[in-house]
């Protein structure tokens, strides 16, 4: 099964993060990171392959510094890379990612496509149905475990009050959340091995893409004013010296929670 | 009026949050499969319901409800298009956005009838103000965002017949697994949550946690690194890759307050939290806290409670 996983740079959530000076997602700190459930999905693609054979190959579209990124999951085992790097993409909507996406997986062979169910900046959660609306091609998505089904891909898609099982032929697309695994640390010697494995650099040119169709100014929403929501500010805090207990009761009475 | 339309899935609140929203911007058309969804049109103020019957159309994944929910916008052409923030709503919209070659809004906790919408991004550190440029106003609702209200009507109800063409058959529903809810009201719904995080230690002592929810009414919920050590079930966990809550009162026993979970309880009303660290930043965003061993102070609590009660 020759799997593709789609694979975001984006500033670390665990940090501060803001818009910049044109209300776009800042990405020129040095804090930048895998998307956090995009490691779920490399690791999902990893551990297919190993029980099942094929290749894994990463897809990114994103700015030069997103290479530290693919290295990443070149070092975590995947096989090779291709990375989407062109100026004209910044600014760019979902409907444009998911264009220039799109004409990027046409150019690869692949069965299954992997993705993270959103990604941790913007968190939309949409890129799996955009691209499964554009390539007309079966999704599954919000998966907690993947597996190969006869011909086809079986996946335990996630409920608030349980799960369902999907299944579908293939090529799919799948989106993992992060139930379904722990992912792996890179060890030395996937570092060392990460530095042979080829990354293709293409342009919106190599992908027979027009610079106008993409980027801010074809964008089809647009970001009018960030503010920083007021910290909530904190209230009463006190400290148990044996009647913390009734303390908080008298909160909750007063409050009328009791 | 201008239309718009609402795609009113067969559950409780999302359908009432997002037909609550819908009915300040214009005539709601509501889109629904099921008996549930069309109950809830006529009960938060729809004007009509288009009541959907796709033969079959249960079985399959996404598809099938996509092709109607584009034809739909199709024909309509309405002024906007809400949809609930839930995975199946964001996986719809997405599916129309690409069929229309429309503009989308995700997650949306207001949007007037000018199209200019709020939305908490970054974990709701930052709300920005947006809109579409390019078709209607395509947006999916952040749950727990909308505070609801019935508004009884009658709607006119348009019967749509569908058969479910075979290219929307391939992602087949092969089992719905129901884990049972048991007698707690649902964590999404529920006015007091109760939450547990690493702090409290095993599974045996999530009882307590237990307790102090059934004492006030609430339903239970953990932080990531409680459902992870396998303390309580995953489906119970909070955050920003959990369920979002925003209820009346969020009371936080031995959870420190990462940002991934702040992401899911922020605008709860009032928050109230336990931490034996008095530097845990839970305490920093909370309205009342006792720095103190939870294991001392929520059995003391209940007991006040009791005494109270
Ligand atoms: C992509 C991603 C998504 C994530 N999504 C979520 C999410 O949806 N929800 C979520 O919750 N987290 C999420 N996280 C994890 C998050 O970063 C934190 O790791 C997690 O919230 C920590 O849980 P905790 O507060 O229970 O544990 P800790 O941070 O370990 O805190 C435990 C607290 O308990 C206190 N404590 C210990 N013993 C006692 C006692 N006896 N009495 C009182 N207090 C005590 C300690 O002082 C400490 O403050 C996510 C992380 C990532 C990277
Ligand atoms: N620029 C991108 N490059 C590669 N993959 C992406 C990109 N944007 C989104 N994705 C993938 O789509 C998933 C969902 O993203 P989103 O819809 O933005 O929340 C992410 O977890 C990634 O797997």
């Amino acid at each position: 099964m020759n799997i593709v996983v789609l694979v975001k740079q984006v500033p670390d959530s665990g940090l501060a993060r803001q818009l910049d000076a044109g209300l776009r997602v800042d990405r020129s700190g040095a804090n930048n990171v895998m998307g956090e459930l995009d490691e779920y999905a490399v690791e999902a693609a990893l551990q297919l392959k190993e029980a099942h054979g094929g290749e894994v190959t990463i897809l990114t579209l994103g700015p030069d510094q997103a290479t530290e990124t693919i290295r990443k999951t070149l070092a975590m085992g995947a096989d090779k890379a291709i990375h989407v790097c062109d100026e004209a993409v910044a600014g760019s909507d979902a409907l444009a990612t998911s264009k220039i996406l799109a004409a990027a997986l046409g150019r690869l062979e692949w069965d299954l496509l992997i993705a993270g169910a959103e990604s941790t900046d913007s968190g939309m959660g949409v890129m799996p149905h955009l691209l499964a609306g554009r390539l007309g091609v079966p999704a599954l998505t919000g998966a907690r475990s993947i597996e190969p089904d006869g011909e086809g891909v079986k996946v335990e898609h996630q409920r608030d009050n349980g799960y369902d099982v999907l299944t579908a032929p293939l090529p799919a697309i799948a989106s993992v959340w992060d139930t379904i695994n722990t992912p792996r640390y890179p060890s030395l010697k996937g570092i060392m091995a990460a530095k042979r494995k080829p990354v293709e650099t293409l342009t919106l040119g190599d992908l027979g893409i027009d610079a106008a169709e993409v980027g801010g100014e074809a964008a089809t929403t647009e970001v009018l004013t960030a503010t920083d929501r007021p910290e909530r500010s904190a209230g009463q805090i006190v400290t148990d010296e044996g009647e913390g207990g009734r303390a908080l009761a008298g909160f909750l009475a007063a409050e009328k929670f009791i | 009026m201008a239309d718009i339309l609402v795609y009113v899935p067969g559950i409780g609140k999302p359908a009432a949050e997002v037909l609550t929203l819908a009915r300040t911007l214009g005539d709601v058309s509501a889109i629904a499969f099921d008996d549930r969804a069309a109950d809830a049109a006529a009960e938060y103020g729809a004007a009509k319901v288009y009541r959907v019957s796709a033969d079959g159309a249960d079985d399959y994944f996404i598809d099938p409800k996509a092709t109607v929910l584009i034809d739909l916008a199709r024909k309509v052409g309405p002024a906007a298009f809400l949809l609930p923030g839930s995975d199946e709503g964001k996986a719809l919209a997405a599916r129309v956005a690409i069929g229309l070659d429309n503009g989308l809004l995700t997650d949306v906790s207001g949007i007037d009838a000018e199209g200019t919408a709020t939305q908490d991004i970054f974990a709701g550190a930052t709300v920005a103000t947006s809109k579409i440029t390019k078709g209607f106003n395509l947006a999916t609702v952040k749950p727990g965002a909308v505070a609801t209200e019935p508004a009884p009507s009658e709607p006119v109800v348009e019967a749509v017949e569908v058969t479910v063409a075979e290219a929307d058959k391939r992602v087949r529903i092969a089992v719905r697994v129901d884990e049972p809810a048991g007698d707690r009201p649902g964590l999404a719904e529920a006015d007091v949550v109760v939450s547990g995080g690493r702090g409290v230690g095993s599974s045996e002592d999530f009882a307590l946690i237990e307790r102090v929810a059934d004492a006030l009414g609430g339903a239970v919920g953990a932080s990531r690194a409680a459902t992870d050590a396998g303390y309580y079930p995953h489906k119970f966990q909070v955050g920003q890759t959990g369920t979002t809550v925003s209820p009346q009162l969020y009371l936080a026993a031995g959870i420190s307050g990462a940002i991934q979970h702040r992401a899911g309880m922020q605008t709860s009303r009032v928050i109230v939290a336990v931490n034996k660290d008095a530097d845990a930043p839970i305490f920093g965003m909370s309205d009342f806290g006792v720095v103190g061993d939870l294991f001392q102070v929520l059995p003391q609590m209940l007991e006040e409670a009791e005494k109270r009660g």
